[in-house]
């Protein structure tokens, strides 16, 4: 990775901290109604392996905590904030909201409020992908504790049965709301998990990018030459609690301190500092101008939205009353 | 009598039935040591120990399995899905094994437990957080269905459906957990399973609803009163098996009846409640009955929300109409 590379990365996951932290804000403001998941702490894994894969070419499908994912493949970040205050305009005309991010467009192909279940659907797209002979790869994000379900096994086996195009990605940040992981599962190293069903797998530092990048690189090369899959465990933390309900009182401040010297934005941050790549006050300036875009565009463009229209409510149900199939407006 | 909402009620019967029945056990996600995520469980594991208050793994399937197989050996299971919408992998577990366990082995075995999981719209949340599937399990012969609506019934309730020989699917109308206080006596005394409760004598109309809509339907009959309206309002609470016959002797004193429910319109508990009308009520009918209810399609966001729930606004309005026909 070069440093014009370091630097890009650097920025835009100080947007996706800034754009999460706003979040929290307007959660506060009750602007953002529903359930609210944030990434913050987990930077370095969504935007570590997409940016080693095609975001917006490849396949990409999530959880809840899907906003930044969604905005690495190329959704507007309005579009996103506009779904979170549940408007118009929204990704999925505020329907969806935050945990149900979508942008076909871009290939990605959701976030998912339900656990485990939406695995399945990932090695339905490679099979998909493989028949039509494209070269894009399905990519499914997992949580540590979404493990636990039965889909999980079930996927597995269905990819390396069929040698599918599918990288998972587990972003094991050590906890299922309030429950620690070794408190649910057995094996708490995932990607011990997964050589019973003879895939490759490697458990990478989530919290150093470039770590993240070069092994999600590795990862990539190995589903798109059509070896089949590859299952990559990335070590993280989530600083806030599981959602904005969750007071957080489940872990030892001990804890929190210890990952929060690790943070993927700072250890980037410093070490271009370090190398000279960049200044103190270069790092106030992008951050300044992060804020700005964040407040002046996203949050404008969200708070001025229309509200839903009423009259959709009973829409997009079957096809007899999807105005996309019908030719209409969409 | 210490004054408790709805979800402190569940607490208080959990942590009863545990104290009188040692087979009693309380499983499911986070309900250990953080006390579910809605508290429900809150404190239970520290007073009866992590043999018998265990949390899970992440596993909707293993859970209802599991329950089953504990049952099967004379436990009485009390497993908890976190909300409604992840209750759907539990099916299959409940619908071909917890449900027919008794009818298979010709009464061998039979499955004494109990699925709780909150359920309900208004409190903000898109689809799976917020809907109302009652009818999916409604449907299934061999399941109790069981709605509480205020915390004296959410007590006395959930201990009849925990003693109960037959697998109870439970469910707690999550907007009203904490939404009104009743003083509750800790007096271990289960309620009637299989019955309706009648909230408010009238002689006009009959309001049947069940779960968080009571507050709506009674907010309508006190509209309709202010009107010279005189409604009765019946919380049917075990939606299957219905006891019809006490919706049925209402109607035949009023001759009119609505159905509130919050779930969709199309094969809900109130097209059963219309059936049982139609086929055994008929003639004490005035008036067409009327169906107040969320829309077939699904369960929006919080912007729409208010739009898709009935209100006692829409309550009231069905209500005339009923009044209106004769
Ligand atoms: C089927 C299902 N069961 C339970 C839940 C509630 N729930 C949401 S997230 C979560 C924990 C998931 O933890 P993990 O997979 O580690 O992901 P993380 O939140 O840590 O990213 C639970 C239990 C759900 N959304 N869906
Ligand atoms: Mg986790």
């Amino acid at each position: 990775m070069n440093a014009a590379d370091k630097k890009r990365l650097l920025r835009e996951m100080l947007f996706a901290r800034r754009f999460e932290e706003r979040c929290y804000e307007a959660y506060v403001e009750r602007k953002i109604g529903g359930f609210l998941h944030l990434y913050p702490g987990q930077e370095a894994c969504a935007f570590g392996v997409l940016d080693a894969a095609r975001p917006g070419h490849d396949y990409v499908i999530t959880g809840y905590r899907d906003h930044v994912h969604a905005i690495k493949c190329g959704a507007d970040p309005k579009e996103v904030m506009a779904e979170l205050f549940g408007k118009e305009t929204g990704s999925s005309k505020g329907r969806g909201g935050s945990m149900h991010i979508f942008d076909t467009k871009h290939h990605f192909m959701g976030g998912y409020a339900l656990v485990g279940g939406p695995f399945p659907l990932a090695v339905g797209m490679a099979k998909g992908i493989k028949l039509k002979g494209g070269d894009e790869i399905s990519i499914c994000f997992l949580g540590d504790a979404a493990n636990n379900q039965g889909t999980f096994h079930e996927t597995l086996n269905m990819a390396a049965l069929w040698e599918l195009p599918v990288l998972f990605v587990c972003e094991n940040n050590l906890y299922g709301i309030g429950t620690r992981i070794d408190r649910s599962t057995a094996v708490v190293d995932q990607y011990k998990r997964v050589c019973g069903y003879n895939i490759p797998a490697a458990q990478v530092d989530g919290q150093d990018i470039e770590k993240v990048h070069a092994a999600a690189k590795i990862a990539v090369e190995h589903v798109r030459s059509g070896k089949g899959p590859y299952f990559l465990e990335l070590m993280t933390y989530r600083y806030r609690g599981h959602s904005m309900s969750d007071s957080n009182a489940y872990r030892a401040k001990e804890e929190e301190r210890m990952w929060s010297k690790r943070d993927p934005i700072i250890m980037l941050r410093d070490r271009l500092i370090k190398a000279g790549e960049m200044s103190a006050d270069d790092y106030k300036k992008m951050d300044d101008d992060v804020l700005d875009h964040i407040e002046n565009e996203i949050i404008k463009f969200a708070e001025e939205s229309p509200e839903p229209k009423v009259e959709e409510l009973e829409r997009y149900v079957l096809a007899d009353n999807d105005p996309w199939v019908k030719g209409g407006a969409h | 009598m210490a004054e408790l909402t709805l979800v402190e009620a569940v607490n208080l019967a959990l942590a009863r039935a545990l104290e009188i029945d040692p087979d009693v056990v309380v499983f499911g996600e986070d309900i250990g040591i953080n006390g579910g995520v809605f508290r429900a469980t809150l404190g239970l594991q520290a007073r009866y120990g992590k043999e018998r208050v265990m949390d899970t793994p992440l596993s909707e399937t293993l859970i209802a399995g599991m329950a089953i197989g504990m049952a099967a050996q004379g436990l009485k299971p009390v497993a908890e899905i976190q909300f409604m919408g992840f209750i759907y992998p539990t099916l299959d577990q409940i619908l071909s094994h917890a449900a027919r366990l008794r009818n298979r082995t010709r009464g061998r075995l039979h499955c004494p437990m109990v699925l709780r999981a909150p359920y309900g719209g208004g409190i903000h949340a898109p689809e799976h957080h917020s809907e109302s599937t009652e009818a999916l399990f409604a449907h299934i012969p061999g399941l109790r269905v069981v709605i509480p609506s205020s915390p004296l019934r959410a007590y006395g309730l959930l201990l009849a459906a925990i003693f109960d020989p037959d697998p109870v699917i439970f469910l707690e109308p999550k907007r009203i957990y904490r939404m009104v206080k009743e003083a509750v006596a800790d007096d271990g005394q289960a309620l009637p399973l299989d019955v309706c409760f009648r909230l408010r004598d009238g002689s006009d109309v009959t309001l049947v609803t069940w779960g968080a809509m009571t507050h709506e339907t009674l907010q309508a009959a006190d509209r309709l009163a202010q009107e010279g309206i005189s409604a009765e309002v019946i919380d049917v609470a075990t939606i299957k098996p219905i006891d019809s016959a006490t919706i049925l002797e209402s109607v035949a004193k009023t001759g009119r009846c609505v159905i509130v429910h919050e779930a969709a319109r199309a094969c809900g508990v109130g097209a059963e409640i219309a059936a049982q009308l139609a086929e055994h009520g008929l003639m004490s009918l005035y008036a067409p009955v009327q169906r107040v209810t969320g829309y077939d399609t699904i369960m929006p966001l919080f912007r729409l929300e208010q739009h898709y729930l009935p209100t006692s606004a829409r309550i009231v309005t069905a209500a005339k109409r009923t009044l209106e026909a004769a």
